[in-house]
């Protein structure tokens, strides 16, 4: 659109909101103080209001007419140049996960924000196999984080099995049931598998509440054990079996935290490692290709089934841990922990990274959980800007903050893929 | 009327090609609710050579094709596919990715790549079940302990190759998506090339393509046979049918109507029925 063009259209904008704003905003009966009513006049409110009409519009146009102008395949310019700049971004964040707890001015509260950060990085890598690689539409992702942290208080509970044995339980236990779910529901595409799986996550927090015998119902689980430092207890009396005694230290509560924080640190990082590995390896490729082209696949003698049970299991796992982690973070758990809501702040932040993007989904993470904490202080208003940052990221960046994909082999070199080609599944 | 058993060997083919059939299909019978798509259609493809697969629009070459790769599962009739030196394998009662694993490859009509993978990514997703045997399934790849780096730089050597073969080498590295038309459905053959079928079928190569990328075409499928790979193709484009198929089966309406030689195909007065709609076509006698 030439800029004449966009002015006049703007002014045309401008003259319908006048229009209405005329009626609505120019004229009002205000009551006088004499008790009779009267009618007051205000223009300069419409004419602001048309004027802010006449900028955005214009504003909208030309913005819209640049960006019409673009190929449509291939990545930006700007992608290009965040790429350039993710390459350093990404150690860049890593450094400073790592160094976190010993900045000064991090304090417990930073702290604890930083451990629910990296829980729900590990959650969003996690989902990210299932729904970024394999394109599967999993809306019960919560109930395999369920699955996990039960697994702990249980076993800890029931057997005094320690954090270290049951974490790896915990994951098995969830993939275990990310298989039984996986096996009837796989058959199902898109909606269908979606509102299965949204489904299964109800159920399996309807069973934890009314199963009171075993997981103690609505009133959940408390007294849980605190992990270990490899069996050295963070106990404040600081005697020779305590962490403190052990290391010489000053006993002080900061170090359980900093230890839970390298803990799930860690384990977001396994969570991450193994997922680049897979995406490289035969099995990773198929749930891409899978996410590309289901009946491709199969015309390559690729069993899909055993390729889409793969992918659930190995997320479910990965949720598992998570939730092995949250039991003994909290050291109480009850069912209100896992609604439905949280399964969709996990899949939004899976949707807002963009999918299959392990980068994108972190700094999702850290917009979202943290930004949800950053502004605790505007109360009411905080779900409103978290709304409205959404509706902004979606409307800028439709396929999330990161959509295009980088090839896991090249002959010669490694062109990232533009975010047009890149499917997004269908289930 | 065909028995839908029946599995009458041809002697005459066998005569003439001493190493014998590939594919068997016997008394194949396709109905979808009332409509009768294919009906007792029986040939047989010769181990190292191209049969085609030709008929009006509607004919039912691609319902039969669909059920030889598993996509359908026919309504009646059998499929086989006799390997050298192995038991033959009854394609008809097998799940997809089964028949693929059988060494029967496809392409599709309207082609299917994994448009945002690179040519050379699809080209390794063809070679799965070998790569993913060789990383001990998953567990061991993770952990890095396996013979997988080995197998992949056969694999990636076998992708070169087709991609060398299919005039794709310098695109290796772009997006399935964003290649030319004609790329795209030679990367297609490339892709099924690359799970090293015994019998690979083509739907429709030669859709969509000008004459100088059909002339190319046939040389990559006339290449292709003399590797050692046997062709099963549809095509309309009947340049490229006369000229490289070794047999021409002709369908019409569901029915087969002709199995011979290219030039026998074409002399053949219920072929020329079919095809130009001269008679009553429907009482033709399969």
């Amino acid at each position: 659109m030439t800029p004449a063009a966009a002015v006049r259209d703007a002014a045309i904008a401008a003259l319908v909101a006048f229009g209405l704003f005329a009626m609505l905003v120019g004229l009002r009966t205000d009551v006088s103080p004499t008790g009779g009513l009267f009618l007051r006049q205000r223009w300069a409110d419409v004419a602001l209001l048309c004027g802010i009409v006449f900028a955005g519009r214009l504003a909208l146009t030309l913005w819209l007419g640049r960006r019409a102008l673009r190929p449509s395949t291939g990545p930006t310019p700007l992608t290009l140049q965040l790429q350039r700049l993710g390459r350093f971004f990404a150690p860049a964040m890593l450094a400073a996960a790592l160094v976190l707890p010993f900045i000064p001015g991090i304090g417990r509260y930073e702290l604890d924000i930083g451990i629910l950060v990296l829980t729900y990085v590990m959650l969003g890598w996690g989902l990210n196999i299932v729904v970024g690689l394999a394109g599967l539409l999993d809306l019960g992702y919560v109930a395999f984080y369920a699955i996990g942290a039960y697994s702990y208080a249980l076993l800890a509970q029931y057997f005094g099995l320690s954090f270290w044995i049951c974490l790896p339980l915990a994951g098995i236990l969830a993939a275990f049931w990310g298989v039984i779910l996986g096996f009837p529901v796989l058959r199902l595409r898109g909606d269908y598998l979606a509102i299965v799986t949204l489904a299964f996550g109800e159920i399996i927090r309807v069973v934890l509440i009314n199963w009171a015998s075993l997981t103690g119902g609505p009133n959940g689980i408390s007294g849980i054990p605190r992990p270990t430092f490899f069996g050295l207890p963070f106990s404040m009396s600081g005697g020779e079996g305590s962490f403190a005694g052990f290391f010489g230290l000053e006993p002080s509560p900061s170090h359980r935290v900093i230890f839970l924080y390298y803990l799930i640190f860690f384990l977001a990082l396994l969570t991450n490692w193994v997922t680049i590995r897979l995406r490289r390896q035969p099995l990773g490729r198929a749930w891409e290709a899978l996410r590309e082209d289901e009946i491709a696949c199969r015309s390559l003698g690729i069993n899909i089934r055993d390729t889409k049970l793969s992918a659930f299991a190995i997320g479910a796992m990965f949720g598992g841990f998570a939730g092995a982690f949250f039991a003994t973070r909290q050291a109480f758990i009850s069912p209100e922990s896992f609604t439905f809501i949280e399964s969709a702040i996990i899949l939004a932040i899976v949707v807002l990274g963009g999918l299959g993007s392990q980068v994108g989904v972190a700094v999702a993470a850290l917009v979202m959980i943290g930004g949800f904490e950053v502004f605790r202080n505007l109360e009411e208003w905080r779900m409103l800007v978290f709304g409205a940052a959404m509706v902004v990221i979606m409307v800028l960046r439709p396929r999330g903050l990161i959509g295009t994909r980088t090839p896991t082999i090249a002959l010669k070199e490694k062109r990232i893929i533009g975010k047009d080609l890149v499917g997004e599944g269908r289930g | 009327m065909t028995a839908p058993d029946d599995r009458r060997p041809r002697s005459e083919g066998d005569r003439r090609h001493p190493r014998g059939m590939i594919l068997e299909v016997a008394g194949l019978t396709m109905r979808f609710g009332g409509l009768t798509a294919v009906s007792a259609v029986s040939f047989a493809a010769l181990r190292g050579e191209i049969t085609a697969v030709i008929g009006p629009n509607g004919a039912g070459k691609t319902t039969l094709f669909n059920c030889i790769t598993g996509f359908y599962r026919p309504s009646s009739g059998a499929i086989r596919l006799h390997r050298t030196g192995e038991l033959p394998v009854d394609l008809h009662g097998l799940p997809g990715h089964r028949i693929a694993q059988a060494g029967v490859a496809r392409t599709f009509q309207n082609i299917r790549l994994f448009p945002g993978m690179t040519a050379l990514e699809n080209l390794l997703v063809a070679q799965h079940n070998k790569l993913m045997a060789a990383t001990g399934f998953g567990i061991g790849a993770v952990l890095g302990l396996s013979r997988y780096p080995k197998a992949e730089r056969q694999a990636i050597e076998l992708a070169r190759h087709w991609l060398s073969a299919t005039h794709l080498l310098d695109r290796a590295d772009d997006p399935a998506g964003a290649l030319p038309y004609g790329a795209q459905r030679r990367l297609e053959i490339a892709r099924a090339m690359c799970t090293e079928p015994t019998l690979l079928c083509l739907d429709e190569p030669a859709a969509g393509l000008n004459p100088r990328e059909s002339e190319e075409l046939a040389r990559l499928l006339q290449e292709i046979r003399a590797q050692g790979t046997s062709l099963l193709l549809i095509e309309h484009d009947m340049g490229v049918v006369m000229k490289i198929s070794d047999r021409v089966v002709v369908l019409d309406h569901g029915k087969l109507i002709a199995d011979a030689t290219p030039a026998e195909v074409r002399a053949d007065p219920k072929v020329i029925a079919a095809y130009l709609g001269e008679g009553e076509e429907d009482e033709v006698e399969a």
